[in-house]
């Protein structure tokens, strides 16, 4: 059991690496520079799929909470909030590059179109997620309780992003992928995808592991001044 | 489903009556407001009216902000003299508990409602009959005491809690924040329905959505 572990670790962090360089290698060396907008393009091959694990980190959480609620093995919780760490981290990353990018090619920092206010909004929503988990009375209760919020939060996604897509018809932003991409740009971006996937899975699979240990420790503790 | 009910209202009369005897939270509530609204015409300088977005803007963070401290109230209460623990011995369904709050949450902010947006309009020289905006608060206040009325159980069993309800509820409720507002504009402009009815169709979407999300999952809020 414990071999298979290492073995399996061992491929994933292999595989992680091999990616990781060559999505690196691509973005910087392989990938023409974008006609229009120029080098600053090249951080969509960060920026896009970073997006793109936050979305899936949340949505992993919010399948853990509704399997926790149900099931309650610690398992479970550890996964959601690994997951929900991971997911808040991802998107601040997004928050941080968004702006990056958008001065040189919008001219400004920020604008209040539907992707950008959705991820802020969820942003805010994973916040709560963590200070619930730190501010409940006890852990159970964090657990249950972050669970709750790992489902509402999840559900009301779509909800912002129709109603904020609505609220700003008026105001249309500039729109990124017209005419679609080139196949080169295509390919790196899905290794880059490829990339960011696999090392959210080694971060959610590390960090998961350490929190069943905390959980395993106290346990003993408790069992000890017992 | 009729005996639900029943113990549904029971609760309902039970909050309602713990109102009437106090006045804790209908009355400072809408103070409150009623100072947000006075705050409001200073930093924006309103002068003798604002304009319909302004206003309807004014309005809802307004009614925002009063209902997030009507909703740390009635769960506080319940607290502070053990009443929820009362309230879990009794035998019924979690989410009658639920219904009978929510029940009592919604109606307290109805009223608050009801008092303030006239002050409100005539404050702001706006047209004071506007049956339509007793739809569009209807159909947010219902949205907002739905998710409220789960995240202030959740809140009320955490380490400073006043801060932490806010916190929850309020990136959870821009869909209804977004559409009362942009709801509200046209309604105070005088424009016709065509205007409005999207927005009203989205929280209609959103108290249903939320009315059986909250219904399913308030039992592990409450559960010790």
């Amino acid at each position: 059991m414990d071999n298979n572990h290492t073995v399996r670790n061992l491929i994933l962090w292999g595989l992680g690496f091999a990616l990781m360089v060559a999505a690196l290698s691509m973005v910087f060396v392989y990938v023409p520079t974008e006609k229009e907008s120029g080098i600053v393009q090249r951080i969509f091959y960060f920026h896009v799929p970073v997006a793109w694990v936050s979305f899936l980190a949340f949505f992993i959480t919010f399948i853990s909470s509704i399997l926790y609620l149900r099931k309650r093995t610690t398992k479970w919780d550890a996964i959601g909030c690994a997951s929900a760490e991971i997911g808040v981290i991802f998107t601040t990353l997004v928050l941080i590059t968004g702006p990056i990018w958008a001065k040189p090619a919008w001219g400004i920092w920020w604008t209040w179109d539907a992707r950008l206010t959705t991820s802020l909004v969820l942003w805010l929503i994973y916040i709560g997620y963590l200070l619930v988990r730190s501010l409940a009375t006890d852990s159970a209760r964090g657990a249950r309780y972050s669970a709750v919020i790992g489902i509402v939060g999840f559900i009301d996604v779509p909800i912002v992003f129709f109603t904020v897509n609505l609220w700003r018809t008026q105001h249309p932003t500039t729109i990124i992928f017209e005419g679609g991409l080139e196949n080169s740009m295509l390919i790196t971006l899905l290794v880059c995808l490829a990339a960011f996937t696999v090392l959210y899975v080694i971060l959610v699979m590390q960090s998961t592991s350490l929190k069943t240990m905390e959980a395993e420790i106290k346990h003993m503790k408790n069992i000890q001044s017992d | 489903m009729n005996r639900a009910f029943t113990k549904i209202l029971a609760i309902f009369w039970k909050d309602l009556l713990n109102e009437f005897r106090t006045k804790e939270i209908i009355v400072s509530v809408l103070v409150f407001i009623l100072l947000v609204l006075v705050i409001f015409n200073f930093a924006f300088d309103t002068g003798t009216g604002a304009s319909d977005t302004v206003a309807s803007g004014i309005l809802w963070v307004a009614l925002t902000f009063g209902g997030v401290i009507g909703l740390n109230r009635t769960f506080a209460i319940e607290k502070e003299n053990s009443r929820l623990e009362g309230l879990m011995l009794c035998p019924v369904d979690r989410s009658v508990i639920y219904w009978g709050k929510l029940a009592g949450i919604f109606t307290f902010m109805l009223v608050i409602a009801v008092v303030i947006t006239p002050v409100f309009l005539a404050l702001f020289n706006l047209p004071i009959f506007l049956p339509r905006l007793a739809l569009i608060i209807i159909l947010a206040l219902l949205g907002f005491s739905a998710v409220g009325t789960l995240f202030s159980a959740l809140a009320v069993n955490t380490r400073s809690r006043d801060i932490m309800l806010p916190v929850l509820l309020l990136p959870v409720v821009v869909p209804v924040i977004v559409s009362a507002v942009k709801a509200t504009g046209p309604v105070l402009a005088g424009m016709p329905w065509g205007e409005i009815s999207t927005w009203l169709q989205i929280m209609v979407a959103f108290d249903i959505i939320y009315l059986v999300i909250a219904t399913l999952v308030f039992e592990y809020v409450i559960e010790e």
